[in-house]
């Protein structure tokens, strides 16, 4: 019983706190309220129909496999905008091992200026 | 001879033993392995699993008992006298507080889950033999790394470690990416290594002492102190690039990305070893010194002086949180772009490292106050769960890997079909590592935003971003390798042999119980280890006065 109690605790972040058992019943809760509200969503839709299709613009459905985004696809946008960013994080992932120890030496430079010891 | 009595004398050698028997182990493997490969693989897993075992006995008297324990090597309990009275104990000396007895879980857990995965992950493999020896001096390397109360025996098992890893890196050798990682891990190990050692010899050709807790009593910035400078500058930069931090952390997206699995999961350990060596250092045997004046800076502003004290807890706080944000946000922006899977992770592994940092560095800055301690415990917290949440994502990316023998995202898909469990183990690894409720890293990640913010509100906001960015990098993977169409070519693809689906298990349920119950795991293992960080002085007075 003492370990349960024990387990069971509240984590106090100072602030605040944090019980992840609090929060699966309010999980749950949550849940049960939009399990009601659905309830009262229309009955028409009726699954295998057109009305659960895609709409592609009249455009064509491909073939299942065809349609699999692949990974290098994903958050092009994000990449593309932030371009001078990896442009730069590219241009210092050199992979040359010699470049690693120059970043070594830079970063042993700037402790040693912080210090005091320079 | 009762059991109890048996236990406590296990838990007074347990120093000892947690080195001998994995080194022992891998010198007997290559004989067993002329016997039979099964038994070569089972004697491997018992060896680590009974370091674990007294590793847990260790860890458990330390934590909950609160005994700091110190283990004399070289026979006898031999004695110097100082002239100021006091005495200390010669040869080499172990010393485990609260934070060893923390890392030295960490190490036991991976070490054992990375050698039940090994059993089929790495089967058909040649040189199984040399591979297990090689495991096995890994984990005495690293378990010696995080016991050790002495900075030339750190050294030693720096360098044990380190040979390991490298041959492990390189393990798959028909492989030339392997080889060339392999490489860059050595040549960035030893040059890290070399400069722990000038550091070392400076502080012993000082002090005349190799000795942590020693050095920690004797060590003073302010009055001379510009050897103790030095040798802090090199030990900081030394071990900073070993555990990763960025932008020394080029190496190891190549040596997480390129060793098997199997290897990843204790290399991770490896590189907490680091970390702690980096907190053992910064805290412990420059400790005392935190809160001294480096240095006064004087301006003369309408006819008035204005005087800045500058300490070393300052300039700390400024290197960590300035090295940890760097390294959140490179990490977490380069994972964004890989394709690669164990690359992305590798990646996201460096991102997480940073937190780590970040709250240790929240802490220095405001050192003695209550939100000080709280980010302390976020940062000690999230060590363990790092460890266990990258580690299983590799382990993942292992089994997909298993089965496909692909590692490109481009190339995968639909995988959930066929692969039930190892999905279920991925979609735990996402929501931990991207702190999701109600899973472990959301606890640790809570505890260094909040006092984060006490800091500074932008490096909170920065933290959660880049969290919610962790999250966005694991929902690529899951979509591209687990959800989507069947590919015709991995129609046949089935699930991961069951030792794996063990070693995931294992980690799985430890990530749903930390998560569950944070303040069980924050009260009786994170805050001993977080107290150890702040009272150095219990450290010292172990061993000054005879140990």
């Amino acid at each position: 019983m003492e370990i349960w109690q024990k387990l069971l605790e509240t984590l106090s972040t100072e602030n605040g706190f944090w019980n992840p058992l609090i929060w699966l019943v309010a999980v749950v809760i949550a849940y049960l309220i939009i399990y009601i509200l659905r309830g009262y969503g229309k009955k028409e839709c009726k699954e295998k129909t057109e009305q659960t299709k895609a709409f592609l613009s009249g455009n064509p459905e491909y073939e299942k496999e065809k349609m699999h985004i692949k990974g290098s696809n994903i958050y092009w946008g994000f990449t593309e905008s932030l371009k001078w960013v990896y442009d730069l994080l590219e241009k210092m992932h050199t992979e040359n091992v010699s470049d690693f120890i120059l970043w070594f030496v830079i970063v042993m430079g700037i402790i040693f200026l912080l210090v005091g010891v320079i | 001879m009762s059991i109890e009595q048996l236990i406590q004398d296990i838990v007074t050698h347990s120093p000892a033993l947690i080195i001998a028997i994995p080194l022992l182990g891998a010198f007997l493997t290559p004989l067993i392995s002329r016997i039979n490969d099964k038994i070569r693989n089972i004697f491997v897993i018992l060896t680590v699993g009974l370091t674990g075992f007294i590793a847990f006995l260790l860890s458990y008297d330390v934590l909950i008992n609160g005994n700091i324990h110190s283990y004399v090597f070289g026979g006898g309990r031999s004695v110097i006298a100082l002239p100021s009275g006091s005495s200390f104990a010669i040869r080499i000396l172990f010393e485990v507080d609260g934070l060893n007895a923390f890392m030295i879980i960490i190490g036991a857990i991976l070490a054992f889950v990375g050698v039940i995965y090994s059993y089929s992950f790495m089967k058909g493999n040649t040189g199984l033999d040399k591979y297990y020896t090689l495991i096995l001096l890994m984990i005495a390397g690293m378990f010696g790394m995080m016991l050790t109360g002495d900075m030339f025996n750190f050294f030693v098992f720096l360098e044990i470690t380190s040979i390991s890893s490298c041959a492990l890196i390189a393990f798959w050798t028909n492989k030339g990416k392997s080889i060339e990682a392999g490489f860059k891990y050595i040549v960035i190990s030893t040059i890290g290594a070399l400069f722990v050692l000038f550091a070392i010899a400076l502080l012993y050709g000082k002090y005349n002492a190799l000795n942590m807790a020693v050095l920690a009593n004797s060590i003073d910035i302010v009055n001379n102190g510009f050897i103790d400078k030095t040798a802090l500058v090199l030990l900081i930069s030394g071990l900073a690039m070993k555990a990763g931090i960025v932008p020394m952390h080029m190496w190891l997206p190549d040596a997480y990305g390129r060793a098997p699995s199997s290897v990843t999961i204790i290399l991770i350990g490896t590189t907490q070893a680091s970390l702690y060596a980096l907190f053992r250092v910064c805290f412990t045997l420059y400790g005392s010194q935190l809160t001294q004046t480096l240095k006064y800076i004087r301006f003369n502003l309408g006819g008035s002086t204005v005087i800045f004290d500058i300490r070393l807890n300052g300039v700390f706080a400024l290197i960590i949180i300035v090295l940890a944000i760097l390294t959140i946000v490179v990490g977490v922006l380069m994972a964004l772009k890989q394709n690669n899977l164990k690359r992305m992770i590798a990646f996201a592994a460096i991102a997480e490292i940073g937190y780590m940092f970040l709250a240790v560095g929240a802490w220095v800055w405001v050192i003695g106050s209550e939100h000080g301690m709280v980010a302390l415990k976020g940062g000690i917290f999230h060590i363990i769960n790092d460890a266990l949440d990258i580690g299983l994502l590799f382990l993942v990316a292992g089994a997909i890997y298993y089965v496909t023998k692909e590692t490109s995202l481009n190339k995968m898909g639909g995988l959930a079909r066929n692969m039930k469990y190892t999905t279920i183990f991925f979609v735990i690894g996402l929501l931990a590592v991207s702190g999701m409720p109600p899973m472990n890293g959301f606890a640790s990640k809570l505890l260094i935003y909040e006092s984060i913010y006490h800091v500074n509100p932008i490096l909170s906001i920065i933290a959660i971003l880049c969290s919610i960015l962790l999250l966005a990098i694991f929902v690529k993977v899951f979509h591209s390798a687990f959800l989507g169409p069947k590919i015709p070519k991995f129609d046949k693809v089935k699930e991961a042999p069951i030792s794996m689906l063990i070693a995931m298990g294992m980690i799985a349920c430890l990530i749903i119980f930390f998560g569950l119950f944070p303040n069980f795991i924050v009260e009786n293992i994170v805050e001993p280890a977080a107290n150890a960080i702040i009272d150095n002085s219990s450290y010292i007075s172990h061993i000054i006065g005879g140990a």
